[in-house]
């Protein structure tokens, strides 16, 4: 399976963000996108998501050379700046509503709750409401979701933001993981995630109208 | 503030949540089982005395009205009383006794209600007439609902027992209101007979299974209140626990 | 779905009790009314049923103007959007969510303020069952209100200007139900069949405009 993007530009108001970008990923690749504030890093991801419809160009997946019936969004995991949680409930009950709500992408399984709490150094606190938790906490748990349910797609936008260094390196060995076991990783950062092999894709804004950027 | 006298070192004592768990712990059963023996007793006085010649059996529903009508006002006085204990003493039990009252408060002014027009339908033929008594009550209910959700929207416990001890204090002109709606306006609810100037205009038959069921509704009272203030430490010490567990599994981590 | 559902329930009912808020508010507005136009109970009868209806009304209006918003600050919204669920099912469980844990207490509630507007058993039995049937296009037509005022700061207010006028018809054909039980020549099912079918009606338009709004409204 790849995942293609043709010539994506997207307009907001009379500003035209970027346009005509295009890249391709393999299983087991991923694409690191740079820039400066306001170069949009963010919109690229969310158009990706399915979120912002594109002004022209559209991303696909590819399987044995033709286009695949799942659309890009069903496939991805969305780690944008807010935790997507409920502060009001418990740890468990947030991550076991997205795990049955999400469900599986085809070829794959996700964690169960007390795995994925473990993977992300926090077991024995699921129980607690997660407006208990500190912002690093809440964060980590934010990335127990995409461990909690399989998506061959990730696409995280300044995923180590609220996070320590110890925590950063955890999250850079689900990022290695994932592209280990075939998955895909586009993720919008201004840190290093601390990847071998990536490609990175340099956002420069409007004024320099930001060509085929795919290295 | 040298020396704070020995009655008020005393009562601050009090304060101290596990020094009121232990006491209340050794108090509330022998409390519980006095309340059953007047319910016991009273119920068993109001279904025995006669009924009267002109309500007939109705009458009866005074001995449960009656009782809560005063324990929600009494209730309500108590908040009062335990909101200026927050705002002026910070008394730290203080605005836990008035959060538990609160749903207890409006549980006694339902019932209060409820009996209230269950008797006023044979009686005045409908179930509810909006005069000033019954209104009043009726506010008070509201008021106790209000508190109840005010109290619940907040998270912080400290910060919301200021806010809502502010509002019981204002709510507390309603009190008086109720006593004397019946005597300010012309209203179909009788006025006071049993405390008054110049002597009870009840029938000692009527007055004697009221005042043990006022009693034993009293001690009703008291009893559910200090349970539900231990219920009320023990939750914010689950939830004081809750946080610093969240703390503790940071630093392993 | 059912998940979804589950999770509506609990986040309403742990959140401040949204649902003893909604009664509460219910039980003032119907309460103010004897104040403004005097405690004459053979009055009181008479508008009874229509002050009730106007106070649930009321009364379901609020918190609707979160049920998405709520979603949308916390990050939710984006994940609910990206998935190959249809949208208008998802608006629809939420919906019947929100109704459940808002409008159904609004409904138990409606027979004690009934008696306080001194209604006959007849009256007090029409208003709430034809509460139990409108009640829910209020919230269907809120929804619509709600995905269209997501990305606003402060959309509460608008939301309930822009529903109130669309729940007109609701009003109508709920209150003169309610009358047409108790006053003996009008007839009591059509007014009670049309409210049905504006349910049912709404029920598949509201989620389905929401939907399209909420696709718009990400940025």
């Amino acid at each position: 399976m790849r995942l293609k993007a043709e010539n994506l530009s997207v307009r907001r108001g009379d500003d035209l963000l970027f346009s005509n970008i295009s890249f391709e990923l393999a299983r087991g690749e991923a694409l690191i996108v740079t820039g400066r504030n306001g170069s949009g890093k963010s919109t690229l991801l969310r158009t990706v998501a399915g979120l912002i419809h594109p002004e022209g160009g559209r991303a696909y997946l590819l399987s044995d050379g033709r286009e695949s019936e799942a659309k890009v969004p069903e496939a991805s995991h969305y780690l944008g700046h807010r935790n997507a949680m409920k502060v009001e409930l418990t740890v468990r009950e947030n991550l076991d509503f997205w795990k049955t709500w999400l469900g599986d992408f085809e070829g794959g399984k996700g964690l169960g709750i007390e795995d994925a709490a473990d993977a992300v150094g926090l077991s024995g606190i699921t129980h607690l409401p997660f407006g208990y938790l500190s912002a690093g906490q809440q964060r980590r748990f934010a990335m127990a979701r995409l461990l909690v349910s399989h998506r061959p797609i990730w696409l995280l936008d300044e995923p180590t933001a609220a996070l320590d260094a110890s925590a950063d390196q955890l999250f850079s060995g689900f990022v290695e993981a994932h592209l280990k076991s075939g998955g895909m990783v586009i993720a919008a950062t201004h840190q290093p995630l601390g990847l071998a092999e990536t490609r990175e894709l340099r956002m420069k804004g409007f004024d320099y109208l930001a060509g085929e950027h795919a290295a | 503030m040298s020396e704070p006298i020995p009655a008020i070192k005393k009562f601050s004592d009090l304060a101290n949540p596990t020094v009121f768990l232990g006491l209340t712990a050794r108090i509330v059963p022998y409390l519980a089982v006095l309340t059953a023996l007047l319910f016991v007793w009273g119920l068993y006085l109001s279904f025995t005395t006669e009924g009267d010649y002109q309500q007939g059996e109705t009458v009866r529903i005074m001995y449960v009205h009656v009782p809560a009508a005063w324990l929600s006002m009494m209730c309500y006085s108590i908040m009062a009383a335990s909101a200026l204990g927050t705002l002026v003493w910070r008394h730290p039990l203080a605005d836990v006794s008035a959060k538990a009252a609160a749903p207890l408060g409006a549980g006694f002014t339902l019932l209060a209600l409820i009996t209230g027009s269950l008797w006023g339908k044979p009686m005045w033929g409908t179930w509810w007439v909006w005069d000033a008594r019954l209104t009043s009550v009726f506010v008070l209910f509201l008021m106790y609902l209000g508190l109840m959700a005010l109290q619940r929207a907040m998270d912080d416990p400290s910060r919301s027992a200021r806010v809502s001890a502010v509002l019981i204090l204002i709510g507390f002109v309603n009190i008086p209101i109720i006593k004397f709606s019946v005597e300010w306006w012309n209203t179909l609810h009788q006025p006071a007979s049993i405390m008054r100037m110049g002597g009870s205009a009840i029938d000692p038959e009527f007055l004697r299974p009221l005042l043990v069921m006022a009693a034993a509704f009293t001690l009703l009272f008291f009893t559910l209140h200090f349970l539900a203030i231990r219920n009320e430490i023990w939750r914010r010490r689950v939830s004081a626990q809750r946080r610093l567990a969240a703390r503790m599994a940071n630093r392993e981590g | 779905m059912m998940a979804l559902f589950l999770r509506d329930l609990k986040l309403s009912v742990r959140a401040g009790g949204g649902a003893l808020i909604g009664v509460l508010f219910f039980t003032t507005v119907v309460a103010v009314i004897p104040f403004g136009v005097g405690p004459d109970l053979n009055l009181l009868s008479r508008i009874g049923p229509a002050i009730v209806w106007i106070g649930a009304l009321l009364a379901s209006l609020l918190g609707l103007d979160r049920l998405f918003q709520a979603e949308r600050e916390d990050g939710s919204l984006d994940i609910l959007l990206m998935q190959e669920t249809p949208l208008v099912l998802t608006v629809l469980v939420k919906c019947l969510a929100h109704w459940t844990a808002t409008g159904l207490p609004l409904v138990l509630a409606s027979p004690m303020l009934g008696l306080f507007m001194n209604m006959n058993e007849v009256a007090i039995g029409a208003v709430m069952l034809t509460l139990l049937v409108g009640s829910p296009a209020i919230t269907f037509i809120g929804a619509a209100g709600a995905a269209v005022a997501v990305t606003l700061p402060r959309g509460g207010l608008l939301v309930s200007i822009l529903i109130l006028p669309l729940t007109v018809p609701v009003l109508i054909f709920g209150v003169s139900a309610a009358y047409a039980a108790v006053e003996d020549p009008a007839p009591f099912f059509p007014p009670f069949a049309i409210l049905c079918a504006i349910t049912l009606f709404f029920a598949v338009i509201g989620p389905a405009a929401a939907a399209i709004a909420l696709k718009n409204s990400s940025e």
